[in-house]
């Protein structure tokens, strides 16, 4: 196996995601096939060759440092569930 | 008490950068602006918003990466950082991971004594802001946060340094180093309060002779040069009792409170530790050659350290005016401009030091601000020099110019304030003081030497203070002797 049922369950807490049992063996199983898959590339020779972080080969895409228009406030809360003060209202998160 | 234990200090500084816009959007950057007024798709994170680096925050850090001797990366690339909260709209923040755009760099800091220091610094990134989460206390806040994502996906840059400090006052030098350095180049605003310029310390203890380092705590929540010593020397000291009384330190993060002057522990962000990096798929590598590195370099102003290196060595500075000088670059440039008019350079350090701060002070003015040039101030100085008038009258006519904005020579002569130095007329004054004063006279020629600070007084206030201070000295020591 090259993921471990625990593993999984971790990821999905990373993930804020609520898996139940019968969702956690199965995923074990799918993750653990996708791993298997991609565990191909081992058999190739890969020294010398520098990590892909892009899939296009281009580079220096930039943005000149100028102001352009945004949301007004009321835009930028027109799809939140609570606001309050023209900002977003959440459960409070500190202690 | 002997001190069995080592400290090992390593900074994170944050520097929130000048630019107009957010790293990858146009959105202002505009600070106190009301709440998600300075927001668009971009930076609260909607989907299939696509965000595009701003080029000024990489001409930021190649800036910063070269005044702090970093090796510039040829190639760096943006990662993904993941975890969930409320001020982070994406679910991860936009940062640099492996390949950062700066590495391998240091910076010297002086100890007590006037040794130096060099404190490694290990990489320089850049990343994006959280938002801002306001608690509030009015009831329609109560048991909630609010999210202000104004401040959302402005650039920062991450400057961290190895765990090269061994006290608080290692690590407040260092950080008052690259606090200078970062608001020299004008790349950051350095302001504590408003949170531009933040640090986290990391701070572990060890025995002395201990290679391996200590269990570590992460101090946040740090915004002034005093609270980060008192957080450290705070922490420092609960890390040692653990230890002494058989406890050990666990990896964690720690916020200090300035109120208690405490550090407590900020539970429930552990499993938040795992950030899962990866390279980020909406942004392409990042290329710097040399030809732009090269143009960066050649923008690089005078850094504090040349500056002060160069008062001291090339004008003959004392050491504590040289640093006061070169603490400020405005300062330092009005300082220089002084310099190449007058005659002498401790004395534009003196007055500059002197009467320019206090008068800036006083009247809550900037120093790009005065209504004296340096040129005009120069001026001042080299009639004084030039004993046209007396240190004295100097005071009068630096007031006089700070008021009107004339010139020294303009008003030296409208005032009529130019330094009596005719012997005759001189000695005029001193007679009639002479005169005036019989029992100050016996009772001087009876042995009391000191009274001749009362006759330069008088004949000094007879001449409204514009006659020269050591011809009448000398006048009055031949006359009182001869007579």
């Amino acid at each position: 196996m090259k993921i471990t049922r625990a593993e999984v369950e971790h990821v999905g807490r990373l993930a804020r995601l609520a898996l139940s049992e019968d969702e956690l063996n199965a995923l074990t199983g799918e993750m653990d096939a996708i791993l298997n898959y991609v565990e191909q590339l081992n058999e190739l020779n890969t020294d010398g060759i520098v990590p892909t972080a892009h899939a296009v080969p281009v580079e220096n895409a930039f943005r000149p440092d100028e102001v352009k228009p945004g949301f007004t406030p009321e835009q930028a809360l027109s799809n939140a569930p609570d606001a309050a003060q023209s900002a977003f209202r959440v459960p409070r998160v500190i202690e | 008490m002997t001190q069995p234990y080592e400290t090992v200090i390593g900074l994170e500084i944050h520097a929130q950068l000048t630019t107009n816009t957010k790293i990858f959007c146009g959105c202002s950057t505009e600070f106190g602006k009301t709440p998600n007024s300075q927001t668009c798709p971009v930076c609260l994170g909607l989907p299939g918003a696509l965000p595009v680096l701003n080029r000024q925050v990489v001409e930021f850090a190649i800036k910063t990466g070269l005044a702090t001797n970093c090796q510039i990366a040829p190639r760096s690339i943006f990662a993904r950082k993941n975890y969930f909260y409320p001020d982070l709209p994406k679910g991860y923040q936009i940062s640099q991971f492996e390949l950062p755009v700066c590495e391998h760099g240091w910076q010297d800091i002086e100890l007590e004594g006037g040794e130096s220091k060099r404190i490694g610094i290990t990489r320089i990134h850049m990343e994006e802001d959280a938002g801002k989460l306001i608690h509030g206390d009015t009831p329609e806040a109560l048991g909630t946060s609010l999210v202000d994502l104004n401040r959302a996906c402005t650039p920062l840059l991450e400057i961290v340094s190895e765990p090269d400090m061994r006290s608080a006052d290692e690590a407040i030098s260092y950080l008052k180093k690259i606090h200078q350095i970062v608001v020299y180049l004008g790349v950051c605003n350095g302001n504590l309060e408003e949170g531009s310029f933040r640090c986290d310390a990391n701070v572990s203890v060890r025995p002395y002779g201990q290679a391996e380092l200590g269990t570590r705590a992460e101090l946040k929540n740090i915004n002034s040069f005093r609270f980060i010593k008192e957080a450290i020397e705070h922490e420092v000291e609960r890390q040692i009792d653990l230890i002494e009384s058989g406890g050990k330190v666990v990896q964690e993060t720690r916020l200090f409170d300035s109120n208690t002057g405490m550090t407590r522990s900020m539970r429930g962000k552990e499993e938040a530790h795992d950030y899962r990096y990866f390279p980020d798929p909406d942004l392409v590598p990042l290329v710097i050659d040399d030809s732009w590195i090269d143009a960066v370099r050649s923008s690089l102003p005078e850094l504090p350290d040349a500056k002060r290196k160069r008062f001291i060595e090339k004008l003959g500075l004392p050491e504590y005016d040289a640093e006061v000088l070169a603490s400020d670059r405005l300062l330092a440039n009005y300082f220089d401009a002084c310099v190449t008019h007058a005659k002498e350079a401790k004395a534009c350090a003196n007055w500059i030091m002197g009467e320019v701060l206090r008068k800036l002070k006083e009247t809550d003015t900037l120093i790009g601000e005065v209504p004296i040039s340096p040129v005009m101030l120069a001026e001042l100085l080299d009639r004084i020099a030039d004993n046209t008038i007396s240190g004295k009258i100097g005071k009068t006519v630096f007031e006089k110019m700070w008021q009107t904005g004339r010139g020294a020579d303009e008003l030296i002569e409208s005032e009529g304030l130019k330094q009596v130095t005719d012997t005759g007329a001189i000695e005029t004054l001193v007679d009639e003081v002479i005169a005036a004063n019989p029992d100050q006279v016996a009772e001087y020629l009876g042995g009391k030497d000191k009274l001749i600070g009362f006759f330069v007084g008088k004949v000094m206030q007879a001449s409204q203070g514009k006659a020269n201070p050591g011809m009448v000295n000398q006048l009055l020591i031949k006359r009182l002797k001869g007579n």
